[in-house]
């Protein structure tokens, strides 16, 4: 492992070497290392193998821009070999491998390519069976095209979210980045800076360069205390009003910033030739990356492809290392780079111009590259450095709104981005060269701080626009025996997006669908400019007119663990909660809340659900009814308020009475019910059901948002707690009690309410009752409600009263026949359907839902809910939701079904077709298992249907 | 994540917010035909340019309308109900 000496190798610390293993080979790097650049230290090239032909394939950018690089580290899958720093210890794998990387079974694909047309996906798939793609083809392809894997036995790791607020926010610390961060630092404004790399500098970092221009910019970035640099973090995308992800390891960065400045650099592109895609040929960037961070020798002979200055500069650096450069080829005709030729050939570098790669050759297996063909000549080398031109970093800036363009006369990709919170800054938008790229950070920085309201600061008018090299556009034919890969992820070469092409499929969106051409891992980084020059030559269009596909975020890979939320669970509980646990109550959730299903041991569940309800039917019940929405409304108009939320007639409703109340939408299905009392001329206290409260309080205030009635509207669910208590003895137990209040029948009738003080506590009591028995619901601030529990529970002792829990006040409500909205009712239930006829007014001119159930009356009843018994009891009962049937087809369904302890029978509620309705009638029901029972139709009211006992 | 502006709250991210479709105006039930009525309940306008709807900012409970751009999104003013004019 001989590395090139200091000052090459900036990111390495020569002292620190770092052991790992790949595949089960030991290897040994730096720390700094990646874990390409350790293993290309050793001379291990090959890093993978190709999605579909298994190709050896090896880094290309050491910038990720290639799937190449994505190996397993550990329990990682699709870990980008080219920035993963190494660590000890470290067991990375290569993917996509059948058998071991070096041998790979399906490298004979390679040969067979032929039968692997492009679109082959969409036409081999398809047969021969209707069911094939499920039985043969999915099952095969999984096992063929699994990149990585998973270990579920993976330790749990620590992530986090930090929300991050800026004026400024600068992705990419190049030379236009921090010259930009630096001006709106120093005017004062916060500015953060954020780069994927380790350090700041960007190309500044590898390329050739005289070193000054880097230490100044960064000495002076880090002196600025409000300009913070996050380096190691990749911005993953934009969203609306300038909401960026920031990845910084297993952090994630919430960026909310008031200006945007994108100096994303550009990204290399590869030439096409056949077998462009041999280990050992590499981006310029790469070759200069491998030398200046790692401090490795990428070979010892190369070639060097210069189609742009660049390419100069990489052939004088790899002199610099001692590699002997057995020739450069520059595309372009002779007088485009005479000084940086000179200089070259005064080193004894022969330099080819107007001469092209035209293919290269590999080693045995096309393990690494061993020759290249130059104008029909063979150069053995074991290294070819590619510079053929760069596209701007086009990701960010389209998410942001830019449009992609491309100018013929210089062949270059451009990008025109118009807002004024997010701008374009350095090579991104076309500004070549260092001087370039700081003066247009300057700019952009003015330009930023001014749309922030910084006023007294020169602006730099008009676009910055220094000489720029023409890119080049390389002629893109077909060698015919292909393997000249455009696309690296998907094994696609030029002839692949020809026949696309001819297919029909010449939009570029349908190339995309059709050859998968940029839905690789690297979504289209090397890929796009080359995309768009075929299909414009195929197609006879300019490149612009063809463009790129959109690059929609996340612009790079992304852990689950980033975006997993915490596990929360949202719990509420009643102020009553300890209470019920004190009694043994088995508690379950419903919705959020906890709610006592019945007191004592679960295998006693029936028997002590019998003896609850028994309790309620014979003496008395306690029930914590707290989870009910409990809202006020206020003011002068509450009562056209109700009357125009509500069916049934709140306006005329006298003061101390209680009235049912059924909400309806505009469709006129039943949303929601409860009741209402009047407590003053101005006030109502209403409830409705425990899982519509928060739906409810925002409809009325949208409704009043439109109407603007006087009227104000409060939600006291929480403030306020509710206890029902109910049972022939509950007027004994209450009266028993000390208070204010005249409990007595006759002061206290049905559907009344007293304000007033019981046991101590102030009291809102409500004679109403879900259970059909003498019932007050008694509510009171939610602090008192322990209070009142305790003197109740010793009032009620000699009555005989017990607490009792949901599964009895189910089955005490479905004896009574008693709907409970959302189980009984559903999205088109009207108030016909329940025959609740007698709840919904007649005389009042509007409400909620009005005009809809009278339209819908005229259309006809189709079902209708009825109460149900079993003429075969003993035989199979259906479930809730079983299907009602007639003459063989559904007409309704089983909404509420139980064993009745007082009836000693079972009984249900369904809906039925509505000439079923009739008492009497028979109907058949579908159980779980498939039998057909029979059930007759009765009244709702299964028992007391005269409803003598509330009353009594 | 968008931002929006509540006119009593401020400026707050979108996921503060419950949209409740556009504004529009309910025809009077007793001068309408049920087709119309239909009309009314089940199809809404899908126009292209600058609509106003009903958002709320559910944390406080504020209803307000909003006059948003539905091509480009841009949200151009929030305002209280209150400030469109008397109450109907």
């Amino acid at each position: 492992m001989s590395r090139l000496p200091a000052p090459w190798g900036t990111r390495i610390d020569r002292l620190r070497p770092v052991r790992f293993t790949f595949e089960g080979r030991a290897f040994e790097g730096f720390d700094g290392d990646t874990i390409a650049s350790a293993l290309a230290a050793s001379r291990q090239w090959v890093l993978s193998r190709s999605f579909k032909y298994h190709r050896p394939r090896g880094a290309v950018s050491m910038a990720g821009a290639e799937a190449n690089t994505l190996v397993q580290a550990g329990h990682e899958p699709n870990v980008q070999a080219d920035r993963e720093p190494i660590r000890d210890g470290m067991a990375v794998s290569a993917q996509n491998v059948s058998g071991s990387l070096d041998r790979d079974r399906d490298a004979l694909m390679d040969r067979f390519g032929r039968f692997l047309p492009v679109g082959f996906y969409y036409r081999t798939f398809m047969g021969p069976r209707r069911d094939s793609w499920l039985k043969l083809w999915e099952p095969l392809i999984r096992r063929k095209a699994g990149l990585g894997t998973i270990d579920t036995a993976a330790p749990h790791q620590f992530f986090d979210q930090v929300n991050l607020h800026c004026d400024v926010l600068v992705v990419g610390a190049g030379p236009a980045g921090l010259s930009a961060a630096i001006v709106a630092a120093k005017a004062g404004a916060d500015v953060v800076i954020c780069d994927e790399n380790p350090e700041p500098g960007g190309s500044l970092t590898y390329r050739r360069s005289d070193g000054a221009a880097l230490s100044d910019l960064v000495r002076e970035a880090r002196s600025l205390p409000n300009l913070r640099i996050l380096t190691g973090t990749v911005c993953n995308g934009w969203f609306e009003d300038n909401w960026l992800p920031l990845i910084q390891k297993n952090r994630l960065y919430r960026a909310r910033a008031r200006q945007v400045i994108l100096a994303a650099g550009t990204i290399e592109q590869p030439a096409v030739f056949r077998n462009n895609d041999l280990p050992g040929i590499l981006h310029g960037g790469a070759v200069q990356r491998l030398m200046r961070h790692y401090a490795v020798r990428p070979g010892t002979h190369a070639v060097v492809l210069a189609a742009d200055g660049d390419g100069y500069d990489v052939a004088q650096d790899l002199l610099d290392a001692g590699v002997t450069i057995a020739a450069l080829a520059d595309p372009r005709p002779v007088g485009t780079e005479n000084g940086a030729q000179a200089a070259l050939r005064a080193r004894g570098v022969e330099i080819l111009t107007g001469a092209m790669i035209e293919e290269a050759r590999g080693t045995a297996g096309n393990r690494h590259v061993a020759a290249v063909k130059v104008a029909g000549r063979w150069i053995e080398c074991d290294l070819l450095s590619v510079s053929v031109g760069k596209a701007p970093a086009w990701q960010l800036p389209c998410q942001a709104g830019a449009k992609v363009g491309y100018e013929d006369t210089s062949a270059r990709m451009v990008l025109e981005l118009a807002r004024d919170n997010v701008r374009l800054c350095g090579s991104i938008s076309g500004n070549i060269g260092l001087e370039g790229a700081i003066m247009d950070g300057r700019r952009v920085a003015q330009a930023a701080l001014s749309s922030l309201g910084h006023r007294s600061l020169p602006v730099t008018e008009g676009r910055l626009r220094p000489p720029a090299a023409n890119g080049y556009a390389q002629p893109l034919v077909p060698h015919p025996k292909g393997r000249d890969f455009v696309d690296f992820d998907e094994d696609l070469q030029i002839k692949d997006l020809l026949n696309a092409v001819e297919e029909g499929y010449s939009e570029l969106e349908l190339t995309k669908r059709f050859t998968t051409v940029g839905m690789g891992p690297s979504q289209g980084r090397h890929s796009a400019v080359a995309t768009a020059r075929i299909v414009a030559a195929a197609t006879g269009r300019r490149v612009g007119q063809v463009g790129v596909t959109t690059a929609r975020p996340p612009t790079g890979p992304e852990k689950l663990g980033l975006l997993a939320g915490h596990h929360h669970a949202l719990e509420r509980r009643t102020s009553l909660h300890a209470r019920h646990l004190a009694l043994a109550a088995r508690m379950k959730p419903v919705g959020s809340w906890w709610r006592p299903y019945f007191y004592g041991a679960p295998e006693q569940a029936g028997e002590l659900t019998r003896q609850e309800v028994d309790a309620v039917r014979n003496h008395a019940g306690l029930l914590d009814v707290s989870t009910l929405g409990k809202l006020e409304v206020r003011g002068p108009d509450a009562g056209l308020f109700m009357d125009r939320l509500y069916t049934m007639a709140h306006a005329n409703q006298p003061v101390g009475k209680v009235r049912y109340c059924l909400m309806l939408n505009e469709m006129g299905s039943v949303i929601d019910d409860g009741v209402a009392y009047r407590l003053a001329e101005d006030r109502f206290y209403v409830t409705s059901t425990t899982g519509a409260v928060a739906r409810v309080y925002a409809d009325m205030l949208f409704w009043n948002a439109q109407w603007r009635l006087k009227v104000d509207v409060l939600n006291l669910t929480s403030a306020f707690s509710g206890l029902n208590v109910t049972g022939p003895k509950a007027r004994a137990v209450l009266e028993a009690m000390e208070s204010d209040i005249d409990f007595s029948r006759e002061a206290f009738p049905y559907l009344g309410g007293r304000d007033g003080v019981l046991a101590g506590v102030p009291v809102r009591a409500m004679r109403i009752g879900f259970t059909g028995e003498v019932s007050y619901e008694l509510h009171c601030p939610s602090s008192y409600a322990p209070a009142l529990w305790d003197a109740v529970i010793a009032a009620g002792r000699p009555h005989g009263l017990r607490p009792y829990g949901l599964e009895a006040s189910r089955i005490l409500r479905l004896e009574k026949g008693h709907i409970l909205i959302g189980q009984d009712t559903d999205a088109l239930t009207t108030p016909d359907e329940l025959d609740f006829t007698w709840a919904v007014s007649k005389k009042k001119p509007f409400f909620v839902g009005k005009r809809s159930i009278e339209m819908r009356a005229r259309l006809g009843q189709k079902r209708r809910l009825v109460g149900l018994t079993f003429p075969d009891a003993a035989g199979d009962l259906p479930d809730e939701g079983c299907l009602v049937l007639r003459h063989g087809n559904p007409v309704g369904t089983v909404t509420s079904i139980g064993h009745s302890p007082t009836l000693g029978y079972p009984i249900a509620l369904a809906y039925v077709h509505a000439e079923d309705s009739a008492k009497g009638s028979r109907i058949s029901i579908r159980c779980g298992n498939g039998r057909i029972v029979e059930a007759s139709v009765v009244a709702h009211t299964f028992f007391d249907p005269e409803n003598r006992r509330q009353d009594l | 994540m968008k931002l929006l502006a509540c006119p009593v709250n401020g400026l707050r991210n979108i996921d503060e917010f419950q949209s409740f479709g556009p504004l529009r105006e309910t025809p009077d039930p007793e001068k309408t035909s049920d087709a119309e009525w239909g009309q009314h309940l089940f199809r809404a306008d899908n126009r292209k340019g600058i609509i106003v709807e009903w958002w709320r900012h559910v944390p406080s409970n504020v209803f307000f309308l909003a006059e948003r751009d539905t091509e480009s999104n841009e949200v151009v003013r929030t305002f209280l109900p209150a400030e469109t004019g008397e109450r109907p």
